[in-house]
């Protein structure tokens, strides 16, 4: 029935071809005038057409709620969803689909993590260790709950280049109060690929259990769970060619059995009394509801689509992709970028030109067709720390080609013509 | 659509590259600064009243060309306006001044700079058009 069931897709001949990838994106195939420059995708990605048919094919086909109904559509469909979780299980090397967890989007996993695990783990006088590299989406929960239980909040800093400073690790470790480590995998807005498997190796070191916000890695590169040695990963479907709706949380299972529940109602509970319930068992203690069924086999769609392509040559695409990128933005006077070297970073890349206000660069680039995210990427520490507003970012993924780039780099001469 | 043709016209650039009443004012009546932390607007307006009537207005401030624009112009029409008749400008008066339809996260660009004056005058701190909204039962 399903053909995500299918093993696993051995990686096709590499490099892949771009341009016939892009083809394969219905919202490239769309006739429009400027034709479309979609240099947005570190905020969402584009979906194939093989998401969109099985996304289809469930609705029309085998549309029923999940691990209920005693009829052959539902069987189906409950099979299908439960074949995405041990997709994805697979592609990020967990130990069993029982460590997967279904969520709204990486924030949603974040959240569940601060809630559940934190308010039953954390106490008055403990720190939680982040960056000062985080998403919005990796921060906000954690002073939440830092509030509400008088933890402390350190911050491992991040350099002018925008690279991790690690030199202050052992410090901030050093007193055994730190007792959760969380850290942005993949930045957002500079692209900067973090040393994480020395991260959590200090960390779990000291004791701290380490969560891994992979919403900008897992999309892109290859990420195994284990090798990382990471006690959570939070990921989101709409980053990595997948539908809205749908991301999760991997978690190891000793520490997610031992979690209370996070959002209480059907599917989650075994047993229901007037007064209290017996918790369902791992993954659905956590899935409460019915779930987002059409997304998460649109999401295994997408999976099986990236196999096809290879993650090793998805990375090898963005970041040959930031190279060209690289070389002719310097073509552009008065552009200032920001982040890493190229050795150190995936396909994003983020800049000033010169005293034009990002919206205004944006603007323009509009005009030119060309879609690009100017502000703070829900990243405002970051921007305050480099000593910069907003900023124009443009990334990549497995559709992104030269072209494109030319595009930019023509809008952004415009823009300074406009504004010179 | 909106490209930047539409959105640039030439008014808007060119107040935005010669702005209007920019400086300080050395002793202020009223002083007041806000700022759009989601795209970095900010902005410092001071106004010198007397018996009810603007005298002399000066903004300083960085931003997108929109909201410079924005302040340019709005000092221009204000100066020498009494406080009643600042009351009055709405939303659709500063969208008129500039010329342009904007998308959302834009009109927070276009009406900052009379944010900024009604707070100071008023102490009206809700967005220009959203102030019936949020006031309301």
């Amino acid at each position: 029935m399903a053909q995500w069931t299918a093993t696993a897709a051995l990686p096709q001949p590499r490099p892949f071809d771009p341009r016939a990838v892009r083809q394969q994106f219905p919202i490239f195939r769309a006739r429009r005038e400027p034709p479309l420059v979609y240099l947005d995708s570190a905020a969402t990605s584009q979906k194939p057409d093989a998401v969109l048919e099985a996304m289809n094919e469930y609705y029309s086909l085998y549309n029923a709620n999940i691990h209920r109904g005693i009829y052959r559509i539902a069987e189906q469909a409950t099979a299908a969803y439960e074949d995405a979780r041990a997709h994805l299980a697979r592609f990020l090397n967990a130990g069993s689909p029982r460590e997967v967890i279904f969520t709204r989007n990486s924030t949603e996993a974040l959240n569940l993590i601060a809630y559940s695990w934190g308010r039953a783990n954390l106490r008055a006088g403990d720190a939680i260790l982040l960056t000062e590299m985080e998403h919005h989406s990796n921060l906000v929960p954690w002073q939440i709950l830092a509030a509400e239980r008088q933890v402390e909040l350190r911050f491992i800093p991040m350099t002018p280049e925008g690279e991790l400073d690690l030199e202050p690790l052992p410090r901030l470790l050093g007193d055994g109060r730190v007792k959760l480590v969380s850290v942005v995998h993949v930045s957002n807005v500079l692209g900067t690929v973090n040393p994480v498997a020395e991260i959590v190796s200090a960390a779990r070191a000291a004791g701290a259990v380490v969560v891994v916000d992979a919403s900008q890695s897992v999309p892109h590169l290859p990420v195994d769970v284990r090798a990382l040695g990471c006690d959570f990963l939070a990921c989101t479907g709409h980053k990595m060619l997948g539908p809205t709706g749908i991301g999760a949380l991997w978690g190891r299972r000793e520490l997610l059995e031992a979690m209370p529940p996070f959002l209480g109602g059907g599917e989650m509970i075994r047993e229901v009394k007037l007064t209290e319930s017996k918790w369902n068992e791992l993954p659905w203690k956590f899935e409460a509801g019915t779930m987002a069924i059409a997304e998460a086999v649109g999401l295994g769609a997408a999976l099986l689509y990236l196999e096809g392509l290879g993650m090793d040559a998805v990375f090898a695409h963005d970041r040959e992709l930031a190279a060209y990128a690289l070389g002719r933005l310097r073509e552009v006077p008065d552009l200032r970028l920001l982040g890493p070297p190229l050795e150190r970073r995936g396909g994003v890349i983020a800049f000033e030109l010169g005293d034009i206000h990002p919206h205004d660069v944006a603007t323009v680039l509009d005009s030119h067709g060309v879609a690009v995210r100017a502000g703070h990427h829900c990243a405002m520490p970051l921007h305050r720390k480099l000593g910069v507003v907003a900023s124009v970012r443009a990334s990549f993924h497995c559709y992104s080609v030269p072209e494109e780039v030319d595009a930019l780099v023509e809008g952004l001469h415009h823009a300074r013509s406009v504004f010179g | 659509m909106g490209g930047w043709n539409e959105l640039y016209r030439e008014n808007i650039l060119d107040h935005y590259k010669h702005p209007r009443n920019r400086g300080t004012l050395e002793q202020p009546d009223i002083t007041y600064e806000d700022a759009n932390p989601l795209c970095g607007d900010e902005l410092r307006m001071e106004l010198r009243v007397k018996d009810g009537r603007i005298e002399q207005v000066r903004w300083t401030g960085h931003g997108c060309s929109i909201s410079q624009a924005a302040a340019s112009m709005l000092s221009e029409r204000i100066e020498g306006r009494t406080l009643d008749e600042v009351k009055q400008l709405s939303r659709d008066d500063m969208l008129e001044m500039l010329g342009i339809e904007l998308g959302p996260v834009r009109l927070k660009c276009a009406l900052l700079a009379l944010k900024t004056l009604k707070a100071g005058v008023y102490g009206i701190t809700q967005w220009p058009g959203e102030e019936e909204e949020e006031g309301g039962s």
